[in-house]
């Protein structure tokens, strides 16, 4: 039998601590499970978590794969610090990516410099419409913001599949469902440092992505927006006493992560892939969830928790590649990962002791009283 | 450690001794050692102030808990009472404070859940009916529980025991949510079912109520049993120094009730109307009054009948949709919002001090924020300073004599008593134009609640307006100038303290017409 | 063609009434389990493999329900034993259990396995009209129905099922009156993976006889949504059901019949229409109060 008392102060030990334990004890789990599975355990944890990072183009690639779960991830953590759970990233980065494709595909009169800023502002644009819908039916309707989101994920993959096998689609594309490619500017370019050239498939991208999870901090930490994120979060009876209105906080936080994953969307189509296809998000939306835990939902703790993911996800490659095992895979660590960060809170909340009953005195435990006693 | 325990003649066998019964948590130890014994037939006081141990002994006595020594002995013999299931059939009834209903279940179903299995409902319905009748305690099986008022609940909840013929009947605090007549009707059954018989063990901290329902008390302070006594013998100076343990401060009211001029009213409050928005709400009906200089006005009533409504008004939680409803002085601010009100010298301490005016996973410093970040000196264009959050929280426990555990805790690291001074004295440090207050003083040991009162004095005596809205008539006629009624979202007219009697207030709480009520 | 159609209707809704029903009776003791997709996943990749490896459906029927039954004890450790994040760990269990069971499905990807025959019963299935559409249905079909009868008299009829719904309407009031918050919701939990564990097997063994990574396509989040269109009451899961599974197959319809739509639109006419029934039935702030479990969601911790 379980008992937990509430402990009084959060050290900061520990709250570093748990996610690392985390981490290696999520390692220990899956190993198993592939033994289990008739795998080869250390062979499969050397290529999803070994091999990625052996050479330096490798580790800039690390930070190619980590960069839209950071973008996303940022603004998942300022809504779910708000108690809004906005499960549908996945979806608001496709009509992001989309919304941003519009500009390059039908626009391309559009001065080279402009270009880009205008693609950013409208996958901005369609992230936040796509957010803005579970946010209005839940201030006005009370509905559950997580079945509305999620239903939308389904609907917006359904519509970008349309828009690429008809209206967009290249006639030039063999029948394939690809888009025109975009235009020099629409697209997204390598990083080149003088002397060295480009590292791996680094891109301006990744920049922005850390200098979005910087600027992000600050805003959590030292603003009065981040302080009503969180009392909105924590106790949202206490926010509106303190003059912060509860409908706006969530439509806020929604359209801030929405227009966070839009971006992401029109990032990942114009560094990698430069035309729109049926499949644009990979559960980018569903990782970056992950990301956001494993940070603790602050903002600078999203870019290490982006490349721990990031390199869960490049090891899944390279298993199926090596090993044979399903793309899906990578699901099952972070889903075990998830789980543990999750255990990991509660220890870090509350002291938590293992009773074991003895026969000679029924239920026994320690636990704080309440105060009126 | 054995003790011999009382004497076991069959007739003055006590139904219930306790003998040393001891319980910790973690290093807290709640109860201590603590040993007394209950006759059948006699109604025993359990006394102490809040944080005493009472509630956790009680517990203890219907297992939900299990003490760390000590043994219990249930007419004469020793026993170990293993939960709740058991300690219904053993004979043991509890009415819990805070009830342990379910709404959304009818009254005989939360009957039937208390009973042991094998009851089928109709025959259950028949014999409340029954045992409502006998004991006139009208109790309808086929309501359900969130449409009954909170007297009627608490009467589902003594059905509930009455049903199993307890021989020991433990009450925790019940009038905290009953008028005067509602009590005294309480205590009428009470005494009846004492003449049966059967023994009551009855929570309370209302030296009145002690000395009139009970024979005899046993006062706990911190854990232990300092004395078990008859009570019609002392007074109630004696009993609360027994509880406190050392000398009890009178408050120092600084001026006579009732006897000043009359003042300039700071805020004014017209004919303030609030439809139901759910429907467990109550509407607030035409509420006028003002709250002057340099007064203290209580506004009495029991919980429920409208005073979550009228707070949230005040404090603009909940804003009128016209205007001219809420002036403070010559300016309307009907319209404005918290922190509007906040810029304007409202200062609001809420009700409930965990999650509503502070939060407790947050810092100290934090919590400062919440109700100063409106106001300029914690915030520049949008930035926080946090040093001044921190120095503003450090002037706060300073002035207030908070006690932390360390410079910037946990909101949840602090007590109840010193989270409410903290979250009381950050508002009169603002030296608010009004301060509007609900139940000040509620969970809160002796010594916090003298500091928070004295406060709230001082901070009237310096010319502000203060607005106290409580249910408890001791804190009432201890400290208010001005006495109003709320009742079903009706306020009766304002009278002043000295000129009304607590049995006039009761009547007003339970719902005499409100309008007429300073005419008696 | 009306009465295909009608039986499709009927099939489709079969594992949207396993799943729903599950997860009422989960939701009704407080706790909201949002991984009813990795536990029917779970179900459909036990449900294929055994079969296949077995050649008896029934016994990957058995598999099923002990697969979805495990995985929600996953959930009910995490949840009631450490006191975790319900929604968050939910989720977790949804992305555990889609990468689990792809992972042991990889092998059994491309192959296919003979279902669940359909048993007629007799005289009632020779009933013209009816007796071709409800009575020569397979047995998990015929289980779906009974089960949800079976739970409306539990709850509503039965100590048991009283005990059930007072957890979940006040969990503090339970456990001053005596009885285990905890173990009430974990027997509730592992219900509600069992049946979601039999809807993932309803779609491989009868619907699709085939198994893919992710073919449950949403199902369980669309069962998620019933519960609360269904206000939490049994009754109204059967008709929840079949309107989701008839417009499920609306798109099947306008294909048949050469509309002008681009089938993508069709196809998101579930979807639509799950969040169009949970605006409709959120709106009611009093009926919203009076029926959802009070304590849905919130954690209990309990003093001893």
């Amino acid at each position: 039998m379980i008992s937990m008392t509430p402990r009084k102060d959060i050290s900061m030990q520990r709250t570093v601590l748990t996610p690392v334990f985390s981490v290696l004890l999520t390692l220990c789990v899956g190993a198993g499970i592939f033994a289990v599975l008739g795998y080869d355990p250390s062979a499969a944890l050397y290529q999803f978590f070994v091999a990625p990072l052996s050479r330096p183009d490798q580790v800039a690639d690390l930070f190619v794969k980590a960069c839209p779960l950071i973008i996303i991830a940022t603004g998942l953590a300022f809504c779910y610090r708000a108690n809004v759970w906005n499960i549908g990233a996945e979806g608001q980065i496709v009509m992001g990516a989309v919304c941003a494709g519009g500009v390059a595909l039908f626009f391309p009169a559009i001065p080279d410099l402009l270009m880009m800023p205008a693609m950013i502002i409208a996958a901005m644009a369609g992230g936040m419409a796509l957010a803005f819908i579970p946010g209005i039916l839940k201030t006005r309707f009370n509905t559950n913001e997580i079945l509305v989101s999620l239903m939308l994920t389904y609907v917006a993959a359904l519509f970008i599949d349309w828009l690429v096998r008809g209206p967009w689609r290249d006639p030039e594309s063999f029948g394939f469902p690809l888009t025109k490619s975009y235009g020099d500017a629409a697209l997204i370019q390598r990083v080149e440092l003088p002397g060295i050239g480009t590292i791996g498939q680094l891109h301006w991208g990744v920049v922005a992505a850390l200098l979005l999870a910087v600027a992000a901090y600050f805003v959590m930490s030292k603003t009065v927006f981040g302080f009503q994120v969180k009392v909105m979060g924590d106790a949202p009876r206490a926010g509106r006493f303190s003059g912060f209105n509860p409908a706006r906080t969530t439509l806020g936080v929604l359209c801030l992560s929405g227009a966070c994953a839009g971006v992401a969307g029109m990032v990942e189509v114009s560094a990698n892939m430069g035309q729109l296809q049926p499949e644009v998000s990979f559960g980018y939306g569903f990782t970056a969830i992950i990301v956001a835990f494993l940070a603790r939902l602050n903002p600078l703790g999203v870019i290490m928790a982006g490349l721990v993911v990031a390199l869960a996800e490049l090891g899944g490659d390279r298993a199926q590649m090596a090993l044979g095992m399903p793309k899906v895979v990578t699901g099952l660590f972070t889903g075990i990962l998830l789980f543990l960060l999750l255990a990991g809170e509660t220890f870090n909340r509350y002291h938590v002791q293992i009773n074991w009953p003895r026969f000679d005195q029924l239920k026994s435990g320690q636990l704080k009283s309440d105060e009126e006693g | 450690m054995t003790h011999a325990h009382s004497a076991i003649s069959a007739e003055t066998a006590p139904v219930l001794e306790a003998v040393g019964i001891t319980k910790s948590f973690g290093d807290f130890r709640a109860n201590d050692a603590v040993s007394f014994a209950i006759k059948p037939g006699e109604i025993h006081a359990l006394l102490g102030e809040n944080g005493a141990g009472k509630s956790t002994f009680v517990k203890l006595v219907y297992g939900l808990l299990q003490p760390d020594a000590g043994q219990f002995f249930w007419h004469g013999k020793p026993l170990t009472i293993s939960g709740p299931q058991q300690a219904r059939q053993l004979g043991i009834g509890m009415v819990f404070q805070h009830f342990s209903l379910f709404e959304s279940l009818s009254v005989a179903e939360n009957i039937q859940l208390a009973l042991p299995a094998g009851e089928v409902l109709t025959s259950l319905s028949a014999r409340i009916r029954d045992m409502s009748d006998a004991y006139g305690l009208a109790v309808d099986p086929d309501a359900y529980v969130y449409d009954l008022s909170v007297g009627q609940q608490q009467r589902v909840e003594v059905m509930r025991c009455l049903l199993q013929n307890p021989s020991l009947l433990i009450m925790d605090e019940p009038t905290s949510v009953l008028t005067p007549q509602e009590t005294n009707q309480l205590f009428a059954v009470l005494r009846r079912f004492a003449d049966k018989g059967m023994a009551v063990l009855f929570i309370s901290h209302k030296l009145d109520e002690i000395r009139a329902l009970t024979s005899r008390a046993t006062v706990l302070r911190r854990g232990r049993n300092v004395g078990t006594m008859d009570t019609k013998g002392k007074s109630n100076r004696q009993l609360a120094e027994l509880m406190v343990g050392s000398e009890v401060a009178d408050i120092n009211r600084h001026k006579e009730p009732g006897k000043l001029a009359d003042t300039p009213p700071v805020c004014r409050i017209t004919k303030l109307q609030r439809p139901k928005s759910t429907a467990f709400a109550v509407a607030l009906d035409d509420i006028s009054f003002s709250a002057n200089a340099g007064e203290i006005l209580a506004i009495a009533g029991i919980s429920g009948n409208g005073q979550d409504e009228l707070m949230a008004a005040l404090s603009g939680e909940w804003q009128p949709p016209t205007g001219d409803v809420i002036v403070l002085e010559g300016k309307d601010i009907s319209h404005f919002d918290p922190a509007a009100r906040r810029r304007a010298g409202v200062g609001v301490v809420p009700e409930e001090r965990n999650g509503h005016a502070a939060v407790p996973s947050m810092r100290l410093s934090d919590n400062a924020l919440l109700t100063h970040h409106s106001l300029g000196q914690t915030v520049r264009h949008g930035v926080i300073d946090h040093a001044a959050t921190k120095a503003i929280a450090a002037q706060i426990i300073q002035a207030f004599d908070v006690r932390v555990p360390n410079d910037d805790p946990m909101a949840a690291a602090l007590s109840g008593g010193n989270l409410q001074k903290f979250v009381v004295g950050r508002e009169i440090l603002k030296s608010p134009r009004l301060l509007v207050v609900a139940q000040p003083t509620w969970g809160v040991d002796v010594g916090a609640a003298v500091s928070i009162r004295t406060a709230m004095l001082d901070l009237a005596a310096n010319g502000s307006a203060v607005i106290m809205i409580s249910q408890d008539l001791e804190e009432v006629f201890a400290i208010a100038d001005k006495i109003a009624v709320l009742h079903d979202g009706r306020l009766s007219d304002v009278m002043p303290a000295d000129q009304v009697t607590a049995e006039q207030i009761g009547l007003l709480m339970g719902g005499d017409d409100a309008r007429r009520g300073a005419s008696r | 063609m009306m009465d295909a159609l009608i039986l499709t209707v009927i099939l489709t809704s079969i594992p949207l009434i396993l799943a729903a029903t599950g997860e009422l009776i989960a939701e009704r003791s407080g706790v909201l389990n949002l991984g009813v997709e990795g536990m029917m996943l779970m179900g459909a990749v036990a449900a294929f493999a055994i079969t296949s490896l077995s050649g008896n459906p029934y016994l990957g029927v058995m598999a099923a329900a002990a697969a979805g039954a495990m995985t929600a004890a996953i959930f009910a450790v995490f949840t009631l034993g450490l006191a975790t994040n319900q929604v968050a760990t939910g989720l977790a269990l949804t992305i555990f259990g889609t990468g689990l069971s792809g992972l042991v499905g990889a092998p059994f990807v491309g192959g296919t396995v003979d279902g669940l025959q359909a048993v007629s019963i007799p005289v009632l299935s020779d009933l013209p009209v009816l007796g071709g559409l409800l009575f020569q249905l397979d047995l998990l079909a015929y289980g779906a129905f009974v089960m949800l009868a079976l739970v409306a008299w539990f709850l509503n009829k039965s100590r048991a099922g009283l005990i059930l719904r007072a957890v979940g309407n006040n969990h503090d009031s339970a456990h001053a009156l005596g009885y285990s918050v905890l173990r009430v919701r974990c027997a509730a939990v592992i219900f509600g993976g069992l049946m979601a564990g039999l809807a993932g097997a309803y779609l491989p063994l009868v619907l699709t006889p085939h198994w893919s990574e992710g073919m449950t396509a949403g199902r369980g989040w669309i069962a998620l949504a019933l519960v609360v269109f269904a206000s939490w009451m049994p009754s109204r899961i059967l008709i929840g059901a079949l309107l989701f599974g008839g417009i499920t197959i609306i798109q099947l319809v306008g294909q048949a019949r050469g509309w002008e739509m681009p089938s993508q639109f069709l196809s998101m006419l579930p979807y639509l229409a799950t969040i169009a029934v949970l605006v409709l039935i959120s709106r009611d702030r009093n009926f919203a109060l009076m029926r959802a479990p009070a304590h849905l969601g919130r954690i209990f911790i309990g003093t001893r």
